[in-house]
């Protein structure tokens, strides 16, 4: 049933050989093609863009009131690409192979090939836009290392890659808008996907400033709607980040792959209280410059400062001399945890680990002394140590004084483990369509690319690969075989019906008229996911995860109260609609790690750990994409697609 | 890490709508951790509002990151609030003091119409984009990316113009409601890149006009903007799109 269609031939010219043989659409056709991009983040802004110079007729949809807003802004520390500008022996090979690896041997092998092929053309792509990487001296581009690698192949724009990106992008699709190629939809929301004989032929979308619903024909649709870390409650997430238009999707018959294979980034500011809305990231760049550790003695509670350094625990590079630091995230993730609970924590919550640049600061304050041939005193290389750190990382510990009152010059950071991204997501083949005809997902929405575990600057890289470099291909050789489907009108007894059941829906939730806040449903999904499905997890509680969560979603559509009106700006509305779907979501995600007994990337089954507790895979059991299949309320049906490694040789992973 | 609760009151602008004439209403905050961010603050309101049967205030935001820009909080007069170069999301009640009022609006502009209580539209921001803020670059086959070396000190200027999150704290603090600091940080980002030369003329006249076009004030330099704003954009990006601007009205005939 599940075609993952990659094409045959050796890995290397799988991509050239697909570009080589797809079908074409020729220009004049293109412009009666209509193409609905639902989601204006890296993949959807750069979709819309470049199907919008090829000459499709575009629509674009978000919820934020500006493109821009979607959060692939917040990314901080980079992207990455195989253009060995450094010499390090990098190749496009080794971004493949790291990224094969670093998945944990749970992605194909066809799509991170191709992944790793355009990187470097997206970097060329993003500077000839007017994206400001940072450079060197010489006016060349710079380059940083990030986890899970031992080249350097990160490029960056201080701390604010994915806005800059991103900004990019919103730039090339505000172009589009303005020829007339793309019409943009902000403050709007995706709600149903229209059927027209088994195919994806349109969406119903919510005006959220009127609360009418809304009716758009599309020849295909194109979901780029972010991740689902929210089902979380706290996330690194943006507030408005939800599952909603691939929740829709799988209603309507998608699959949804992997969806336990969630990340947990280890380097976030730690939870304050019970009214934390976010977790806030701390960039992985700064685990080149920080070194992590935790006191050596139980239950410590001296200031950081006052512990001498032989009575820290620098346990990651302890425990994995090769990488140290920088291992990738699920590694130092549970390391961190590991620490925590056997006692170790500190901070008042005792749930956080330091994360030091006393030795960076230093670092850099000789190597400045010496650049400049002066003999300073260790004040004046103090100070010159932290104006280095301060251009490399300015804005991120500004933004770690702000949220903790703390300043990250003088005392070391305290980070705690968060969830960050998802890679789990729609099943798409590597046309990057789902099991639905017509419907595609790109970038963090689809599963794709970084199978149990996403290294990190590959999320930028991901989703522009997406949306520049591979979708203009692969819905050209769908699209060549609708030319003669015109447009389909939107009085078509398909959106009128799913229309209805939008509006019934939205009439249900408001007429519940319960006691209990969507916020309070929201947080008590949270801590159930969290505590049963997060960085640990096994049979028993999962189970027990399940139960709970068919409780929650009894309780939530019997009890709760949405204030206000159907017919205006509701926020509260909106929240509703998507926390009904996060439940059902959670239910789903509980299942798929029950069912995976084994460990493998962000997935740490308790019952599968080596003796030293690194993950234990089961490759002979579980090397397989798993895609469920909604098949009605709380069931669904597990399908297969078995990878198969044909030049990689899955091995269990080592960072030491 | 010491930390205390306090209680403030607070008068927020309440708009049913964008046809709707709007009042403040106020709302005591009691028991509130110096801990919290200000939207956290709001969160905790909302969820006594909704308890009550009241309708909860609608406000914009997103990431609660301070890079999205999307939140828009005009507070005691301030853009933003009381803190240098941060955004609303990013303001902690470590700011305030037990028994403070603090006055709460949407940014004001007639360019920014008020959809709801304290959100407002940007999409006139849009607008000024789509009429120059890019380079005109298709997607394909763009030469390798260092064969274009650029001087580092034009590439640093260019990323801090670029870093401008379009938030429009600049407008909701100019008293002639200009949006020159937004529309400069785009000119002087792409402009000073050999990669935006070929439309720096155009590009400084189009957006200009749709600036215009859009009911934004005139710039008379008196530098609010840069004081409230949370990236820190230079009032230098004004001066040199007004140089371009000039070299623009002189040489181009468009």
């Amino acid at each position: 049933m599940l075609n993952s269609k990659i094409p045959a031939g050796p890995l290397d010219t799988k991509w050239v050989n697909y570009k080589n043989s797809c079908k074409l659409v020729n220009p004049a056709n293109k412009r009666s093609l209509e193409v609905i991009v639902i989601g204006t983040g890296l993949a959807g802004a750069s979709a819309a863009a470049a199907l919008g110079e090829l000459g499709y007729k575009v629509k674009t949809f978000c919820f934020q009131d500006s493109p821009r807003r979607a959060h692939s802004i917040a990314a901080q520390g980079g992207i990455n690409a195989a253009k060995n500008y450094q010499n390090d022996g990098d190749s496009t090979y080794r971004l493949f192979y790291d990224t094969i690896k670093g998945g944990d041997y749970r992605a194909r092998e066809g799509n991170v090939h191709r992944l790793a092929e355009v990187s470097a053309n997206i970097i060329d792509q993003c500077v000839a836009q007017g994206v400001p990487f940072a450079r060197e001296y010489g006016g060349l581009l710079s380059n940083r290392s990030f986890g899970g690698t031992q080249v350097q192949r990160t490029f960056y724009a201080a701390g604010q890659t994915g806005q800059q990106l991103l900004i990019g992008a919103y730039q090339a699709l505000e172009r589009q808008i303005a020829l007339g190629n793309v019409t943009q939809y902000s403050r709007h929301e995706m709600l149903d996907i229209v059927m027209i004989d088994d195919k994806a032929r349109g969406i119903i979308a919510r005006n959220l400033v009127t609360g009418e619903l809304e009716r758009h024909f599309g020849h295909a649709v194109l979901l780029c709607t972010g991740g689902y870390g929210n089902v979380f409650y706290l996330s690194t997430n943006a507030m408005g980040s939800n599952v909603t238009a691939a929740w829709k999707a799988h209603k309507k018959g998608a699959m949804f792959a992997n969806p336990c294979f969630t990340q947990i980034h280890p380097t976030c500011i730690p939870v304050s209280g019970d009214h934390q809305s976010k977790l806030t990231l701390m960039s992985e760049s700064l685990r080149n410059d920080g070194r992590i550790w935790v006191p050596k003695q139980q239950g410590d509670t001296r200031k950081s400062i006052e512990i001498p350094e032989e009575e820290r625990d620098y346990y990651l590079e302890r425990r994995y001399p090769a990488f140290g630091n920088l291992v990738p995230r699920d590694v130092a993730s549970r390391a961190a945890k590991e620490r925590c609970d056997a006692g170790y924590g500190v901070g008042t919550s005792k749930q956080a680990v330091y994360l030091d640049f006393a030795a960076a600061i230093q670092r850099y304050g000789k190597i400045e002394a010496g650049k400049r041939g002066i003999n300073a005193d260790a004040a004046t290389i103090t100070q010159m140590g932290k104006d280095v750190v301060k251009e490399k990382y300015g804005n991120l510990f500004d933004m770690y004084a702000k949220i903790t009152g703390e300043d990250p010059y003088e005392v070391p950071m305290r980070i705690y483990p968060a969830v960050h991204y998802t890679m789990g997501g729609l099943w798409v083949d590597y046309e990057l369509m789902t099991n639905i005809p017509g419907l595609y997902s790109l970038g963090e929405a689809n599963f794709s690319d970084h199978g149990a575990n996403r290294l990190g600057a590959s999320a930028l890289m991901q989703g522009l690969a997406d949306g520049y470099f591979v979708i203009p291909y692969t819905i050209g050789n769908y699209l060549a075989d609708e030319i003669r489907t015109k447009a389909i009108p939107t009085d078509h007894p398909a959106f009128a019906e799913t229309e209805s059941k939008v509006r019934d829906r939205i009439h249900m939730l408001m007429n519940i008229k319960g006691t209990k806040t969507v916020e309070s449903f929201h947080k008590r999904l949270g801590k159930i996911m969290w505590d049963k499905c997060g960085m640990a997890r096994n049979a028993e509680g999962l189970k027990q995860a399940i139960k709970e969560i068919q409780q929650l979603k009894n309780e939530f559509w019997s009890d709760v109260r949405i204030p206000g009106e159907i017919n205006e700006m509701n926020p509260e509305l909106d929240k509703a609609n998507r926390v009904a779907d996060f439940i059902e979501l959670g239910e789903l995600m509980c299942l798929d790690a029950l069912n995976r007994e084994e460990s493998c990337g962000g997935h740490f089954r308790e019952e599968s750990q080596t003796e030293e507790g690194e993950a234990l895979r089961h490759d002979d059991k579980f090397m397989y994409v798993a895609a469920w299949e909604m098949k009605g309320d709380h069931e669904w049906q597990l399908h297969k697609e078995d990878l198969n490694y044909e030049v990689v040789k899955p091995s269990q992973r080592s960072y030491k | 890490m010491e930390h205390k609760n306090i209680n403030v009151k607070l008068k927020v602008w309440r708009q049913k709508n964008s046809n709707d004439k709007g009042s403040f209403e106020t709302y005591d905050a009691k028991n509130i951790s110096q801990e919290m961010s200000f939207l956290e603050m709001f969160d905790v309101l909302n969820e006594e509002l909704i308890g009550e049967g009241k309708d909860p205030i609608a406000f914009d935001h997103d990431c609660r990151e301070g890079i999205c820009g999307m939140c828009s909080m005009y507070i005691n007069g301030r853009p933003h609030g009381p803190w240098e170069a941060n955004t609303t999301c990013q303001l902690h009640m470590r700011a305030f003091n037990e028994g403070d009022t603090i006055v709460v609006e949407p940014w004001r502009a007639n360019a920014f119409p008020v959809i709801k209580d304290l959100m407002v539209d940007r999409t006139a921001f849009d607008r000024v984009i789509q009429a120059g803020g890019y380079i005109s670059v298709n997607t394909g086959n763009a030469v390798d990316a260092n064969a274009l070396p650029i001087d580092k000190a034009k590439a640093d200027a260019a990323f801090a113009a670029a870093a401008c999150i379009g938030c429009g704290a600049c407008v909701a603090a100019c008293k002639n409601s200009s949006a020159m600091l937004f529309v400069s940080a785009k000119v002087a980002h792409l402009n000073q890149l050999p990669q935006g030369e070929p439309e720096k003329n155009t590009r400084v006249i189009n957006m200009v006009a749709q600036m215009d076009k859009e009911g934004f004030g005139a710039c008379t330099n008196t530098g609010a903007c840069e004081a409230v704003c949370p990236k820190e954009i230079s009032l230098t990006n004004i001066a040199s799109l007004n140089a371009d601007y000039a070299v623009a009205s002189l040489t181009a005939n468009k």
